[in-house]
């Protein structure tokens, strides 16, 4: 049962460091399991690298359930592969033919530059969380939960902007290497809730001025990042968070 | 004996913590400021502990082996929290949560601790909705409770399947505040590799930065570890590809004890492995023990499909067994049932190794009351499974579209496959009620400690126990030590004890290249993983863990001669990270079979074939085994077993029953 019959032409990218010139390098893998994980797929080639001495290809990966958002290939040409709603440690070679040539590179935004082969930097992204992704309230200090009843639907729909799972995919499909959808996930989740509100105003400016900062294109609202969503994240965060900052300037 | 004191405080269980904090040392904000705090891991027990020590005014470091401290583990937490809020007036307490817990925890707990986190686990509900975490609620505005295994009250709460996500990213949250603010330095992309101890006390740590390959010393004043679970030492289990044990175990061989090692949790719900190429494994949340059925075919060896076998052909082997609880044993009793009958030949799935979760019985359920919700008069046998499959998909979608991911089966209409996996460690560094080590200075929080759940834990007490570690229980107990520390400047990492550290550690980095042999990392691991499982899972007896310690010391002394490690030191190398973690593995694996060897009993995880009741239940012997096993390292691969007696003052010890 563990012997596939797949044989498959992997292009994958290559780069040595963020400051040397990377390429697309060609691996043969033979016999994979339509029900093996394209990461473990990749396990798969890695042994035989080692094997040959050769360095492994270096990606990031970690829960392998999809909810860590560490991994993130563009296969293809598409983040996280050929299927929608899924990170590409969900995807599965049954997805794939035997005899396809599968093309694999890393997240690509000046934002994230390479650190070596298909694993990039991110850490924009932590410092525009460090600007405003929270609510500014000390340990110890709350009131009783239930003293701030919340509508069933507000609830749901902050729920789900908060499933962002910060992979980055919305910015590597992106034309502009916008990170719109990423931060006005975050806006919103706290902007659809009370304890947001107090600090709706510093939050959005915040963010967004560091967004910029790092070097994010715009977004032109071509509605790509919605698409290729791991987690299904909502154009309608990217209005909302837009409504959130042009109340927030016209109260300057 | 002597060498333990678990400085419980004095007094009525319910007076220990009050008395506690309103007793123990504190720490003027001056003097705070100056005071620098070393934080390993950032999942929920570590991000939550170094927000809060930050608020408080502590120099907080907090160092992680993920690109982002949101990444840890803990994200993947999918059933929910529990709390003794008794917000379903269905008779719950402080003290019932206590209670089950210890109960649970099949009585290898302490009381004092399971108390005290009994006793916060409100305020972290509190906390967490005053973050802005969306825990779900009903359409009156409040929370939401569900129930999970070992329990009989709804005190779980959650957040659709990702409850681990969300108070993560609410820790995360605060976390990021303080990064904002400057009280904390965060270190993604760094692996602990030493502790550091000057005048036997920890003072830093030395850690590889994953990118550049360098390594660096950090001073702190203490240093808490907070490093989540082992259960990657059986190479699958439900843990992240990056889990360790490598700060708690360079600590245990710095003087830190290791508290019941063998204690590991088989979670029973999880996907089968399908083949050789498996890299881990996934959990379906115990909450889907709610309202999916556990069954088998009467008949052995039947290899028809689910939805074949007739209903009187089936074997609903929990509810069978267990009629109080059924489906909601806790965790070790539904594994260990899963495993007999599979043994004994009635396994499904092409593997045979499984058992059928099944949601029939539930969606024909929801969809008659959902019909009538909808005030729908004679509804159509196609409505009513609609309606059933939506209600299901709204309490458990996203768990049913990652089943469907993963097996190409859709669950809406076959019955899942399910069977157990490793999935989380009770053992751990051994520590006091304040959470210290045997090291001072050097604390141990959340699943790496092994100090909450006894010999089992029930399921939404992890989440409980780390946040309860770092929001509300280290940073009173903290200040017992560190009032003490006041005078101590910062010691420049110059100091010997430091450059020793880092030469120790450069010098495992030597000797994995300089081996140059044959074989990679993941070939090892995967062996120890066979041979932990088969003899050191959820069935082990005195012959295969004396045969598995025999078996592991020959793979470690094989891993040292033929091990290969491609790459550089002074380069990203996962190979590199990879192998540094499996050599640690190579030696607690052998220390978790010598705990396993050692405890003769049956309790909780830890299923002892020679000691069980007539009916196949696990038995106790509390008049020899009433004790924590604390390990100390006294080198060379010896170690010394210390016991910390079990004092029950408060609950009555009994034999476990869930029938």
């Amino acid at each position: 049962m563990s012997h596939g019959n797949m044989n498959l032409t992997l292009k994958i990218w290559r780069q040595n460091s963020g400051k040397e010139k990377g390429q697309l390098v060609t691996y043969p893998v033979k016999d994979i399991s339509p029900d093996m994980s394209f990461l473990e797929m990749f396990d798969v080639l890695n042994e035989q690298l080692v094997s040959k001495n050769e360095s492994p290809i270096v990606f990031d990966h970690d829960c392998r359930e999809g909810i860590c958002g560490m991994c993130s290939m563009v296969i293809n040409g598409r983040a996280h592969g050929p299927k929608t709603g899924i990170t590409t440690c969900q995807l599965h070679m049954r997805s794939f033919k035997d005899g396809d040539t599968i093309t694999v590179e890393p997240w690509r935004a000046q934002a994230f530059p390479v650190i070596k082969d298909l694993t990039v930097d991110r850490t924009s992204f932590e410092r525009i969380q460090a600007k405003g992704g929270f609510v500014s309230v000390n340990t110890g200090t709350a009131q009783d939960a239930n003293c701030l009843p919340i509508p069933k639907d507000d609830a749901d729909s902050s729920f789900n902007a908060a499933a962002c799972i910060g992979c980055g995919a919305c910015v590597a499909t992106c034309k502009n290497a916008s990170a719109m959808l990423f931060v006005a996930a975050k806006v919103s989740q706290f902007a659809l809730l009370p304890q947001g509100k107090i600090e709706a105003t510093a939050r959005v400016k915040n963010m967004v001025a560091q967004m910029d900062l790092e070097g994010f294109g715009s977004c032109t609202n071509t509605g790509a990042c919605e698409i290729e969503c791991p987690k299904g994240i909502s154009l309608e965060n990217i209005a909302r968070m837009n409504r959130e900052y042009l109340v927030a300037n016209c109260k300057d | 004996m002597s060498k333990l004191d678990s400085k419980i405080p004095e007094g009525n269980v319910e007076q220990k913590w009050t008395k506690y904090k309103s007793s123990v040392a504190l720490v003027n904000p001056s003097n705070k400021r100056n005071l620098e705090i070393i934080v390993v891991g950032s999942g929920l027990a570590g991000a939550s502990a170094a927000a809060s020590l930050a608020e408080l005014g502590y120099k907080v470091k907090v160092f992680c082996y993920q690109d982002s401290a949101r990444r840890a583990h803990s994200i993947a937490a999918q059933g929910g929290i529990n709390a003794a809020k008794n917000y379903q007036n269905d008779g719950d307490s402080i003290y019932r949560l206590f209670y089950d817990t210890v109960k649970g925890g099949d009585y290898r707990a302490r009381e004092g601790n399971v108390y005290r986190l009994a006793e916060v686990s409100n305020s972290i509900i509190d906390q967490c909705v005053a973050q802005g975490v969306p825990l779900a609620r009903e359409y009156g505005g409040m929370l939401s409770n569900r129930s999970f295994g070992g329990t009989q009250v709804q005190r779980t709460f959650y957040a659709a399947g990702q409850t681990g996500q969300q108070l993560l990213l609410g820790a995360y949250s605060a976390l990021n505040r303080q990064i904002g603010l400057g009280t904390v330095d965060m270190f993604a992309r760094h692996e602990m590799l030493e502790v550091v101890k000057i005048d036997d006390k920890a003072r830093g740590i030395i850690a590889r930065d994953l990118v550049t390959g360098k390594l660096e010393r950090h001073f702190g004043h203490a240093v808490l570890l907070c490093t989540g679970g082992y259960g990657n030492v059986f190479y699958l289990s439900t843990n992240a590809m990056g889990c360790n044990a490598t700060s708690v175990w360079k600590a245990h061989k710095k003087g830190a004890f290791f508290g019941n090692p063998c204690f590991t949790q088989i979670h029973p719900t999880c996907i089968p492995v399908s083949g050789d190429h498996q890299s881990k494994l996934t959990l379906m949340s115990e909450s889907l023990r709610n309202d999916g059925r556990i069954w088998v075919p009467k008949k052995k060896d039947d290899i028809r499909k689910g939805n074949e076998i007739p209903e009187e052909e089936r074997d609903y082997y929990l509810e069978r067994r267990y009629p109080a609880f059924g489906n909601l044993v806790p965790r070790d009793v539904a594994s260990r049932a899963a495993k007999e009958r599979c043994d004994e030949g009635h396994g499904v799935g092409a593997s045979r190794m499984a058992v059928f979760l099944d949601f029939k019985a539930a969606i024909d359920r929801f969809g008659k009351s959902q019909a009538k919700k909808l005030s729908i008069e004679n509804p159509t046998a196609a409505q009513l499974k609609e309606f059933g499959k939506q209600v299901v998909e709204e309490k458990y979608g996203n768990l049913f579209t990652m089943y469907e991911q993963i097996t190409g089966e859709n669950p809406y209409e076959v019955p899942m496959r399910i069977y157990p996996a490793v999935h989380y460690t009770m053992g751990g560094l051994w520590v006091d009620y304040n959470l210290m080590t045997t090291v001072q200075g050097l604390y141990c929080l959340g699943e790496a400690n092994f100090s909450d759940h006894g010999a089992n834990r029930l399921g939404a007490s992890a989440l409980m126990q780390g946040l309860a570690d770092g929001y509300f229980v280290i940073p009173y107990t903290i200040g017992a030590y560190l009032s003490k520390e006041i005078a101590v400047k910062p010691i420049p990492t110059t100091h010997e004890a430091f450059v020793a550290a880092e030469n120790e550690a450069q010098a495992q980095i030597d000797k994995f290249f300089a081996i140059k042999g044959n074989k990679s990392v993941d070939h090892f691991h995967k062996r120890l993983g066979k041979i932990m499982w088969e003899k050191c899972g959820m069935a082990r007896n005195e012959k295969g863990l004396k045969e598995a310690i025999v078996e592991i010391r020959e793979l470690r002394a094989e891993f040292w001669k033929d091990l290969r490690v491609t790459g550089k030191p002074n380069e990203m190398n996962p190979e590199l990270e990879k192998a540094s973690r499996v050599a640690d593995f190579l030696e607690l694996g052998e220390l978790m079979c010598m705990d396993a060897l050692n405890r003769s009993e049956s309790c909780g995880g830890h299923f002892r074939i020679e000691s069980q009741t007539e009916e196949g239940e696990a038995l106790r012997k509390d008049d020899e085994f009433a004790y924590v096993a604390a390990w100390e390292y006294k080198g060379d691969f010896t170690y010394e077993m210390h016991k910390e007696e079990l004092k029950f003052e408060t609950i009555k010890i009994a034999q476990r029953s869930y029938k």
